[in-house]
């Protein structure tokens, strides 16, 4: 019992280090360079996608968890992984494999924020 | 010749801004930056048990996952807080997929005042679109590839 609440409490720790630890790239490649915040992301997406295709990713997300998928290049190794399974089952698959992966995201995405934009308006212009 | 005096006081007065501008406090950032990415990334986890613990598993729970956290990070950014975290952790906040849930939200409540149509629907991928373009693509030629081995 105790081994157990131990290595879920680990689980945590590596989560937060692995995740902390690609933001900490993000955050030096945003200082020493002038990057946007939108080609950051697309970097660390397609970071993701490599990774993924190379082997290096699968690894990383059985050690980490939610560390590795949480951040961004996560959706790129969801959408990598996705070709992945599809091209097993044929050429089709292999093309629909990579949004049938991120379908959930991005349909949050897109359900959710318009949502938001019935409830809320601008803030900028309070802050 | 006048042009080239404008040019040229341009420059000097690039420079003056340059000294005056205070330093970006590098290890600073960082720690903002890790802490905030940690914790984003542990909640996730923490989503993870407990859906876990709900009888999801495999992709269904990746998902499952990743719908709550763009729904945290849409909610928080109609509420105006995930911009006050992410002025204080950078690429703490945009990161983590929660940054991408704010990315999308973002400009969908800003150009509201355009319309639903040409406002709201138009400029929500704004940002995160380019995402999704080069996600699919190479998403694509990655299935391909592996399709020819």
């Amino acid at each position: 019992m105790t081994e157990e609440i131990l290595n879920i409490l680990f689980m945590y720790i590596k989560a937060f280090v692995v995740g902390g630890s690609i933001c900490v790239i993000a955050q030096i490649i945003i200082n020493f360079t002038d990057l946007t915040s939108g080609k950051i992301l697309v970097f660390f997406m397609l970071a993701g996608v490599v990774l993924t295709a190379i082997g290096v990713y699968q690894p990383l997300v059985e050690f980490a968890g939610a560390g590795a998928t949480v951040p961004i290049s996560g959706f790129g190794y969801l959408l990598a992984n996705g070709a992945i399974k599809g091209a097993e089952k044929g050429f089709f698959y292999a093309v629909t494999g990579p949004l049938t992966a991120a379908s959930a995201g991005v349909s949050a995405a897109v359900v959710f924020s318009f949502i938001m934009s019935l409830i809320f308006h601008s803030k900028t212009k309070r802050s | 010749m006048s042009e080239k005096k404008i040019v040229y006081s341009n420059k000097n007065y690039l420079n003056y801004v340059k000294k005056l501008d205070p330093p970006t406090k590098h290890f600073k950032n960082c720690l903002a930056a890790f802490g905030v990415g940690g914790l984003i990334c542990s909640v996730g986890q923490f989503f993870r048990y407990m859906l876990e613990y709900a009888g999801l598993s495999g992709d269904e729970l990746a998902g499952a996952v990743s719908v709550l956290l763009i729904f945290c990070g849409c909610l928080l950014t109609g509420l105006g807080v995930y911009d006050r975290i992410g002025r204080y952790a950078g690429a703490g906040s945009i990161v983590p997929i929660t940054g991408f849930a704010n990315s999308v939200t973002s400009p969908a409540i800003e150009f509201r005042t355009e319309g639903y149509v040409f406002g709201t629907a138009a400029k929500m991928f704004i940002v995160a679109g380019p995402i999704i373009v080069f996600g699919v693509f190479s998403g694509v030629i990655v299935g391909i590839i592996y399709c020819l081995i």
